[in-house]
């Protein structure tokens, strides 16, 4: 897997500058006594090593995860904390792989944890560890729905958030945060890419369904004209008519499918 | 008219009108009572609003389950779906008629020498509604809810029958009004039968369908069991016969173990004669006194319902077959014993022991548990 | 294809006591559970999605909305997440730290109340809830008057608290805290020794340890199966080192240890209320927010922390550029989530009764699961 060198920061704290501690190297961090020995027994698959704010972070080759999160659950590790991706398009300064998926360990003799970090790149499966920790079936599945990340040798890779038939990948950073145009996606055969009933297909016009067209009742004296008026008997504001007011917006173009805000 | 239609047709149905009437204004006002009283017990207020302290909810309820919009299912059973609500209330409607309220012969509407052996049974036909309804409404919950309660129903009849055979050998007699008499002339029948007693108490709750063997409509678990797909007025039905049952048992547990309309024993007290002697005041005394009885037992009702977490259905089936059962056989086997010794006082001594020792037990002065101040092993 | 004997049944979305949005399908034979599928996903609102695309400060409402049984936990997470990152974590003030942590301790107690009641009452038992929520009223009222909201607190800042405490909200705290061991006292005359809640909770939904620990389980679950383990005696955070508290754990791992688990840390969360009451009467007053630049912008780099919400643990695992205002990432790992995988094992061979007290006992809440 392609090395990425991070820059290894120390803890940045105001007031302590002068005594942070220097960063370490990457052997430095595999021989810390916390992982020393689970490493030296995969550490041709340990490409990497990170620090910072206290934690250590080991890059792991990809097609050798399961070895890997198997020598360090045999050294005390049995409790896989969390397993979790980020896509890295659209970090600054990026040039590796696309995803990365980190697993946070811990371990409760050594009271402390360590994570593992393996590289991927979209449409490449990244080896399943749920024959190494059962806890991990559900965080992939999660892993996969959000971002699309394939974990080969997963007994059943399927959406856990999202509903089936859902196209797209939720937290991927090029999905918008408003989301897509998408209502129910469920019979694609039925429904138009994106989800949705098409426009006239329950006989009303769409943009008619769910607008009150009665005039709101009103109790009370609205807090306006109060905090303004002083309480004089000022005549309260008219409330909005929403009925008008959404008839008159204009149907909302489909959305882009890129975020234009990011 | 001609003497014997008055005697045997025309009077016992005015006196059943007048008992369905008082019977049906309990139901009502135990619809109330339980909801102020569950309040009571969950530091909240009950109804308070419609009426004043709520009394009008009464009035309130069913109008708005006649007007409410009756809801079929699509593919429910027609025929089975609405015999379902049907069923359970008939059995409640006529064991009103086998029970004596008040000192014979103005207050029984009927007296039938096989009184006891009627009602029981004419309320083991109250499963069938509940199957029907919850097989006919064509939901899987509602199906395993009325099949719950079919199968606790049927299994808790038999010490339901079973704990009555120990007072049926001490009064000799299936007729309810020579089992209040025998009552007021011995001790009141919970004293030498507390096993049994006891037993029918338990029953009795199950045969309800009331907590803790509310499982069939254990709203949890099931939504509502099988009532989950009754709108309306046939809602109302399945609880209007819940409550007609809970009356009907209630008014059962009063007349065989509770001594009835009388405040007597061993020939003191308010006994049948004494009220007889008192005229038509000395009747209504005595029912007076039944009704009085018959609501605490329905406070016990609400009581249960307010404390008691539910059973699972399998440690359901558990205590009534494991358990019910050999104690009542057990019943039966020791009166047998007593009476052919001759010594049914000494039954009811025994009674007195038992209660006073369970007394004693749950009302001891325990030690309170002291803090966690050090590391909890739970259990 | 379907055995004759086997019926799949759908617990579905809407059903009175899954807590939430949960649709369990289940396959049974008769009464038994043969299968338990939890579904989930029902209410996904996306929030990792708009972390990415909110100042930090930002952030911390909707950290409330997860657990929103519990907010003030996740709030502290986050928060504490946040200072990791920037290096501050050693310089909160001591009043901060003690009032975060008698907040996180009241939110204890309330989560396990409403947890308490919520169980309970599937299982039968209906009265307590309604003691319970009176309790809980008390709770929420001291919530109110600190911070103006019951039960979505947005109590916390990166770096501090928002405000300090209003007058008299010692007095009563320490009323409530009185109050609360009789209370306790009470719930448990009513159901610990009740012989049908025994016959409901013991041996149900048995969890060894090893396998607690597989599934991931933290939390009562975890104490209840005998492993003695609590992130504010493990990785202590703010001011639990200087506090006497002990951590009940169970023996069985069945349901009624969790539930004596419970019902003991309620108590030893007020028996840590009351040892800061005076603690932080001797902090000086309106010192509550550490010196750190109103515009949080994080080193470039990765954390993951940790803290023990009532629910189990709950760890943020955040990014950061180092460039922008906003997380790169910022990932929840929300106990209920996890511990929710464990309910198909829990459940087989149980019947369809015991599943509703073992989705009470894993003690979930659909806004954390789904986030």
């Amino acid at each position: 897997m392609s090395e990425q060198t991070p820059p290894s920061s120390p803890p940045a704290s105001p007031g302590a500058a002068a005594t942070a501690p220097p960063a370490r190297s990457v052997d430095e961090i595999k021989r810390d006594p916390l992982v020393a020995a689970a490493v030296s027994r995969v550490d041709d698959a340990i490409v990497g090593a990170k620090e910072f704010a206290g934690e250590i972070t080991l890059f792991a080759d990809r097609d050798r995860i399961v070895d890997v999160c198997r020598a360090f659950k045999n050294d005390g590790f049995v409790y896989l904390v969390d397993l979790a991706a980020v896509d890295y398009s659209k970090y600054p300064g990026h040039t590796g792989p696309r995803f990365s998926v980190a697993y946070t360990l811990y371990s409760f003799q050594k009271n402390n944890r360590v994570r593992l970090r393996v590289w991927t790149a979209d449409k490449e499966p990244v080896p399943s560890v749920t024959a190494v920790w059962k806890t991990a079936n559900w965080h992939e599945r999660e892993t996969f729905d959000m971002f699309g990340i394939e974990f080969s040798g997963h007994p059943n890779l399927e959406r856990i958030l999202m509903w089936d038939g859902f196209n797209g990948f939720p937290l991927r950073k090029d999905f918008p945060v408003r989301g897509i145009d998408t209502g129910a996606r469920i019979y694609p055969e039925v429904f138009p890419e994106g989800g949705g009933p098409k426009a006239g297909s329950t006989g009303k016009p769409a943009n008619d369904v769910n607008v009150y067209k009665g005039e709101w009742k009103r109790y009370g004296t609205w807090p306006a004209a109060q905090i303004g008026g002083g309480g004089n008997g000022a005549k309260p504001a008219p409330a909005p008519k929403p009925a008008a007011a959404v008839a008159a917006a204009p149907l909302a173009p489909a959305a882009p499918k890129e975020d234009a805000d990011v | 008219m001609n003497k014997a239609l008055m005697t045997y047709l025309l009077w016992p149905l005015v006196k059943f009108v007048i008992a369905f009437v008082i019977v049906q204004v309990i139901v009502a006002a135990m619809n109330w009572v339980e909801r102020r009283l569950l309040g009571l017990f969950q530091a909240r207020l009950g109804p308070n609003r419609v009426g004043p302290w709520g009394l009008l909810q009464i009035i309130a309820d069913p109008i708005k389950f006649l007007l409410k919009e009756d809801i079929v299912p699509a593919r429910a059973e027609k025929v089975a779906y609405f015999l379902g609500p049907i069923l359970p209330l008939l059995p409640a409607f006529i064991v009103f008629c086998l029970i004596p309220y008040g000192p014979p012969p103005t207050f029984t509407v009927t007296r039938v020498n096989v009184g006891l052996l009627l009602i029981l049974a004419l309320t083991s036909t109250a499963v069938y509604g509940i199957i029907l309804g919850g097989w006919a409404s064509n939901n899987k919950y509602s199906l395993m809810g009325g099949l719950r309660s079919a199968a606790q129903m049927v299994s808790y009849e038999v010490p339901f029958g079973l704990s009555i055979v120990g007072v049926l050998m001490i009064c000799g007699s299936l007729d309810l009004v020579t089992i209040v008499r025998y009552q007021e002339i011995n001790a009141w029948n919970f004293l030498p039968q507390i096993v049994a007693c006891f037993i029918f108490l338990v029953s009795m709750n199950a045969e309800n369908n009331r907590t803790p063997f509310d499982l069939p409509e254990a709203e949890s678990e099931l939504v509502a069991g099988y009532h989950t797909e009754y709108s309306a007025m046939k809602f109302a039905f399945f609880m209007l016969a819940e409550y007609s049952m809970m009356i009907v048992n209630s008014c059962l547990i009063v007349t065989l173990f509770f001594g009835g309309w009388t405040l007597g024993m061993f020939g003191f007290g308010l006994t049948t004669d004494v009220l007889r002697g008192m005229g038509l005041f000395g009747g209504l005394l005595g029912a007076a006194i039944f009704f009085t009885k018959v609501m605490l037992f329905l406070l016990m009702y609400v009581w249960f319902r307010a404390t008691f977490p539910r059973f699972r259905f399998d440690q359901l089936m558990d205590l009534g077959w494991k358990w019910l059962i050999p104690l009542s056989l057990a019943n039966i086997f020791v009166t047998g014993l007593f009476i052919l010794a001759g010594q049914e006082l000494l039954m009811s001594w025994i009674g007195v022991i038992l209660i006073a020792l369970t007394a004693f037990y749950l009302f001891k002065p325990r030690r309170k548990p002291e803090p966690a101040t050090k590391v909890v092993h739970a259990s | 294809m379907f055995d004759v004997h086997e019926m799949e049944i759908n617990f579905g979305p809407q059903h009175p006591s899954t807590h939430g949005v949960l649709r369990v399908i289940l396959k049974v034979d008769g009464e038994r559970i043969i299968d338990a599928k939890p579904i989930i996903g029902y209410l996904h609102r996306g929030t990792e999605k708009l972390f990415e695309h909110m100042a930090y400060p930002q952030c911390v409402p909707h950290t409330d909305r997860m657990d929103y049984v519990a907010a003030a936990t996740n709030n502290l997470g986050f928060v504490e997440t946040v200072e990791k990152m920037l290096g501050v974590s050693r310089q909160i003030p001591k009043r901060a730290q003690l009032l975060r942590v008698i907040l996180s301790e009241l939110q204890r107690i309330s989560s396990h109340l409403l947890w308490l009641a919520t169980h309970a009452i599937d299982i039968g038992a209906m009265t307590p809830f309604f003691y319970t929520f009176r309790e809980r009223e008390q709770i929420l009222d001291l919530f109110e008057e600190y911070c103006g909201a019951r039960l979505t607190l947005n109590a916390m800042r990166i770096g501090g608290m928002p405000e300090d405490l209003p007058h008299g909200w010692l007095d009563d705290l320490a009323t409530f805290c009185g109050k609360f061991g009789p209370a306790m006292d009470e719930y448990e005359s009513l159901l610990t020794t009740n012989r049908i809640w025994k016959r409901r909770t013991i041996g149900i939904g048995v969890l060894s340890p090893e396998e607690a620990i597989e599934w991931g389980i933290t939390g009562p679950p975890l104490r209840g199966s005998g492993v003695e383990w609590d992130l504010r005696r493990a990785q202590p955070y703010e001011c639990y080192p200087e506090l006497e508290f002990d951590i009940p754990t169970g023996r069985n791992g069945d349901t009624y240890d969790r539930y004596l688990v419970r019902m003991a840390e309620m108590r030893q969360s007020n028996r840590i209320l009351e040892q800061c009451i005076p603690l932080i009467k001797q902090t000086p007053a309106g010192d509550i927010k550490a010196k750190i630049s109103k515009v949080i912008r994080p080193p470039e780099g990765e954390v993951y922390h940790s803290i023990e919400s009532p629910k189990g643990e709950i760890g943020y695992y955040i990014v950061s550029d180092g460039k922008t205002q906003n997380a790169y990432r910022c990932h929840v790992r929300p106990p209920s989530f996890v511990n929710l995988q464990a309910l198909p094992a829990m459940a087989k061979g149980h019947l369809v009764s015991d599943l509703v007290a073992l989705i009470g006992t894993i003690d979930i809440v659909l806004g954390e699961v789904d986030r």
